[in-house]
This record gives C-alpha cells, sequence and structure tokens, in this order.
C-alpha cells in the first residue's frame, strides 16, 4: 500500500513566483506517446494539494492524455508510451515496483459521460471499497459518499433502485460519490460537466469548492470560464506543449505568453 | 438541359393527378417479395397442423397420463407401451452432460475471447469456433464413435460401445461455440465506460470482468446458454450415432439411452405404415420436443430483448 504521508513539502518557481504550496503530485518532463507520435511532449508542472488545478487547451492537445496517465488508464490503451516522472509522495507511478491497481486506489477519476454500473445507486457506492476489503459500515459509507457529492437528499429514499434511473446530472454526482467512497487522495476529473445541462454543472461546480478541503482535483476542461471559476492553478497546453501553467487569476488576465492569451481570449480554439 | 425542353415537356403533359395508373412491375415485385416471405410462415403453420392432427390420432388411442407419466416406452412391440418419459430421460441426460460441459468452457472461453485475448489472438481463435459450428452434426456421431467412446473405453472399461456419456460429450462440443461466440457478442457489447469506471476505482481485471463486465452481459449471456441447451435438446445424428437406441430410465451415463429426436430416426428409417399407432407415436413425440424447445427460444428470445435496455 502506498502511504498518503510523506509528501515532502516542494518548492518551486512558477511565473516567476515562490510556488508555496505543498506538492501532492509532481509532473516532470512527462512525454506520451500514441504508438511512437507524441502527444504530450516534455510537460512539467506540478500539483498542489487540496486545491483544484485545471489542464485547458484546444482539442487534441493531450490534456486527456496527461491527466489519463496520472492514475495509469493509459496502460489500457494500445501502444501508449510514457517517459519522465510522475511523482506522487515521491514515489514515480510509473517505477517498475509501482502497482497500477494500488495507485487507481489512490487517484480516483471521474469521466466524461457518466458511467454508473447497471446496478443499484447503493451497490454503485460500496463496489470499489467492498472489492478492496472494505469491513467498515458500507451503509455509512455511502450516505457520507453521497452526503459529500450533494446527491443524499435527493436519492436517500431510493438507494435500491437502478442508478441508470437517475438523470444526466445525477449519475454524474453519483459517480464523484463513488470515486469518493475510496477516499481518494487525488481525485482526476475528465470534462466531467461536458455531457451536462448548465444547471447540473453548476451544482457540479460548487461541489468541487467544497471538496477540495479533503481532495486535491485535477480537472480537463474545454470550458475556460469553468476553469476560471473554479480552479486554483491552471495549465494551458496546446499541441501535447505546455504554453503556460499558473495561478488562474493570473494566467486568465495576466498571461506571461501570448498564446495563452489569444486562447483565453477566444481568438482560437 | 435547356429550359424550352421543360416547357415542352409541362405542355406536353396530361395533368390530371387524379388518374391512377397500375405499375404492374412494382406489383409483381412486391407480389413475390411477400410470397417469399410468406413461405416460412405457411410452412411453420402446416408443420403445426400436422403435428396437431396426427397427435389427437394419438391421444385418442393412447391417455395422455400414459403417455406423459409412463416409465416403459415399447411402441413397436406387443404388448406395447407408450409411456415417453424414458425417451424424455435420455434427452435431458444427454442435455444436462453437455451443458454440464459446454457452459464453463463456452463462458469461460467468451471470457477470455471478449476481456483477455489480443485483437490478434481473437481473429484466429473466433472464426475457429464458428468453423466448429458449422461442422455437420453426423460428423460429431462418428467422431464419438470413433474416438471419443474408445477413448472412453480405455479408461471405463465397462462402458457400453453406445452410451449416454460420449453422447453428452460430442454434444456438448457441438454447442460450445454457439455459447461462446454469442456469450462473447454479449460481453463485447457491455459499455467500455463501465470497465474503465471499474478499472479507476482500483479493481483487477479479475475484479472487473467477474463483478463488472459478466454481470452487466449477463442476459445476454443466459440467452446464449438456453439457445445452444434448445440445440440440445433438438440434436439427432450425433446422438442417434453415439448414445444408440434402447429408451432407458437409467441414472448413469454408461449406458445405451434413447432421445426423443433419435426414436424419430430409428421409426422413419425402418417400413412402419402410415396411419398406425405406431406411425402416430413420431408425430405424439414430435410435437412434445416441439413444444419444449419452443418454449426455451421465446423465452431466450425475451432474455435478449429485455438485455437491449440493459445500459440505456
Amino acid at each position: 500500500m502506498m502511504t498518503n504521508q510523506n509528501c515532502a513539502q516542494n518548492l518551486e518557481l512558477v511565473s516567476g513566483q515562490l510556488f508555496t504550496d505543498e506538492v501532492i503530485l509532481d509532473i516532470d518532463d512527462v512525454t506520451i506517446s500514441y504508438s511512437g507520435n507524441p502527444a504530450v511532449k516534455s510537460v512539467s508542472f506540478p500539483i498542489a494539494k487540496n486545491k483544484i488545478t485545471s489542464i485547458i487547451g484546444p482539442s487534441g492537445c493531450g490534456k486527456s492524455t496527461l491527466l489519463r496517465s496520472i492514475n495509469r488508464m493509459n496502460d489500457f490503451v494500445e501502444g501508449v508510451t510514457v517517459q519522465g516522472q510522475l511523482s506522487y509522495c515521491g514515489h514515480d507511478v510509473y517505477s517498475s515496483e509501482i502497482d497500477p491497481v494500488e495507485v487507481r486506489r489512490n487517484i480516483g477519476m471521474v469521466f466524461q459521460k457518466p458511467n454508473p454500473f447497471p446496478k443499484t445507486i447503493y451497490k454503485n457506492i460500496s463496489w470499489g471499497p467492498v472489492i478492496n476489503g472494505y469491513k467498515g459500515s458500507t451503509d455509512e459509507l455511502v450516505e457520507k459518499s453521497l452526503r459529500q457529492a450533494a446527491l443524499w437528499e435527493e436519492v436517500k429514499d431510493r438507494l435500491h433502485e437502478s442508478a441508470l434511473s437517475l438523470s444526466g446530472g445525477q449519475q454524474q454526482r453519483l459517480c464523484i460519490a463513488r470515486a469518493l467512497a475510496m477516499e481518494p487522495d487525488i481525485l482526476l476529473m475528465d470534462e466531467p460537466c461536458s455531457a451536462l445541462d448548465p444547471i447540473s454543472t453548476s451544482h457540479i461546480e460548487d461541489l468541487l469548492f467544497e471538496l477540495k478541503a479533503r481532495y486535491t482535483i485535477v480537472i480537463v476542461t474545454h470550458n475556460m470560464q469553468q476553469a476560471a471559476r473554479i480552479s486554483d492553478y491552471t495549465a494551458f497546453l496546446e499541441m501535447g506543449d505546455l504554453i503556460e501553467f499558473g495561478v488562474t487569476d493570473q494566467l486568465f488576465t495576466r498571461p506571461s505568453q501570448r498564446r495563452t492569451e489569444e486562447y483565453v481570449t477566444g481568438r482560437f480554439g | 438541359m435547356s429550359s424550352s425542353k421543360s416547357v415542352d415537356m409541362q405542355q406536353m403533359r396530361d395533368i390530371d393527378i387524379t388518374k391512377k395508373k397500375v405499375r404492374w412491375g412494382e406489383w409483381m415485385i412486391e407480389s413475390s417479395l411477400a410470397l417469399c416471405a410468406t413461405i416460412s410462415v405457411v410452412t411453420t403453420a402446416v408443420i403445426i397442423f400436422i403435428l396437431a392432427k396426427e397427435s389427437m390420432g394419438f391421444f385418442q388411442v393412447v391417455v395422455p397420463a400414459d403417455f406423459f407419466f409412463g416409465t416403459s416406452w415399447v411402441p413397436l412391440l406387443e404388448p406395447s407401451s407408450y409411456g415417453v418419459l424414458p425417451l424424455l430421460w435420455g434427452t435431458l441426460l444427454i442435455t444436462f452432460g453437455a451443458a454440464l460441459f459446454a457452459i464453463p468452457t463456452g463462458l469461460a472461453s467468451a471470457i477470455y475471447l471478449s476481456e483477455y485475448a489480443s485483437p490478434r489472438t481473437r481473429s484466429i481463435v473466433k472464426p475457429v469456433l464458428e468453423v466448429l459450428a458449422g461442422i455437420p452434426t453426423v460428423v460429431y456421431g462418428y467422431f464419438a464413435l470413433t474416438f471419443v467412446t474408445p477413448l472412453l473405453r480405455m479408461l471405463m472399461p465397462e462402458l457400453q460401445v453406445f452410451n449416454a456419456l460420449s453422447g453428452a460429450i460430442v454434444v456438448g462440443i457441438m454447442i460450445l461455440p454457439t455459447i461462446a461466440t454469442l456469450s462473447d457478442n454479449a460481453l463485447r457489447a457491455v459499455p467500455d465506460s463501465l470497465r474503465q469506471g471499474a478499472y479507476a476505482l482500483g479493481a483487477t481485471s479479475y475484479e472487473v470482468t467477474t463483478r463488472v463486465v459478466v454481470p452487466a452481459g449477463l442476459s445476454g449471456v443466459m440467452a446464449s446458454f438456453l439457445l445452444a441447451i434448445s440445440r440440445a435438446i433438438g440434436e439427432t445424428m450425433a446422438v442417434t450415432l453415439a448414445a444408440g437406441a434402447t429408451p432407458n430410465l437409467s441414472f448413469t451415463f454408461l449406458e445405451s439411452i434413447q432421445t426423443m429426436t433419435a426414436y424419430i430416426v430409428q421409426v422413419s428409417m425402418g417400413d412402419t405404415p402410415a396411419g398406425g399407432i405406431a406411425y402416430q407415436t413420431l408425430f405424439a413425440v414430435a410435437a412434445f420436443l416441439f413444444v419444449i424447445t419452443l418454449i426455451l427460444n421465446i423465452v431466450s428470445q425475451w432474455i435478449l430483448s429485455k438485455f437491449r435496455e440493459e445500459y440505456e
């Protein structure tokens, strides 16, 4: 089991400022290729603990590829190779002694399209902890996770109905609750609102604010307003290159790169 | 095309849309297509009619209770008795034995093909399985008689030349591709997003397969079992050759038995006169068999149609 402790306090320079937050995950010179074609090129930036970091950029810039390499979900894609270091609490998640299953127990993920299991709401939540040997009360765990995902009030009377009977926005919050039930260190979100209506989207954005007290969140989004609203740090990728990483306010109001400025002001992308 | 020409067309055309023309070409094509579609429907109807009519004749002579609950099947010799249970038992024994072999093996093959095999392996193994499904069943019968039975007799010398075990094994091999390919289809229809969701929660491949993919595809998998079982029930030549023609309420797999279909073959090949009671037994047995497989097919269709709504 990888421990949640021993995460060293890293100090790095970001946009000329000292990065004083605790770094939980350090992306260091990471290149990701599909059958030899690089989709992400020598990208480096830190992920701060208990903050929301968003990764933005035009379609095909490699932002989802980068996100999915953090919990080794790219292992299931044929021909993907990862070079460089992804240090999670001092361990490179791609080193040979790391068990990818353990990595995924500690780094949860929410996908673009809600993907609840065709099981009951209750079983969707308890599934992950139970297969991982959770011995405590699943009733409590289900309630706690659903409350954290702001879904409890809506579903408390129908926990044993199929998760597929929920609306799209509810399904996505269920998937968030399902990931939270594992009490991950980091929650990765791959455009979690792209399949949702504006009301469901704002529910989830509100939720993320509350969640960052306990979790570190990395979110990929194509929606720049969303990134600006919710995140503390933002990384801007274009064609696999990291163009700029910095404090969100600064990146959106006073970007240091011309490409960033053009993208955030909507001149392309 | 010049504009003057279209003006000419307008002047030439008789503008009367009420005049309905019969297009004979269209009519003929439509009718012949409908005729082709009717053939199978009519055939089915005629078969059901004949089965019902001849069975009626049979049941005027034999009390239905004696047929359904009698334990002795001696239709061709005096004193005759018409208890179908030994034949039904023979059929069930073969079907049960075949299912016992084919369901675990078939499901395991399907899981391997859908969840573990590389695309390359899959592209070789799946066509081979499909070829297995295309082998004429009489070949399986000879395979049983000349290969499986001698092999089994080396292990179990008390085994009869015609025996249920050998029949069950070859019928099992025969229905294996049905289970493997249909279950593979059902498992592959499970959306990849579910697998990804499960992996992202720290599940191993084994947990993803057994606790997400198979349960999600279960109705398709069950339907493949039922279709395969109904094939096993209706199987004729392989069982006749392997298991022989001795109506037998035996509880062991070691002796010769007779299934419902094997009885039909036996009598059809002899010179049983039309119209007699022996002749009518064929139809009674066939009607019974038809009802059993019909019910199984309806159940599996119903399960399959349920399966289509599963992930929406």
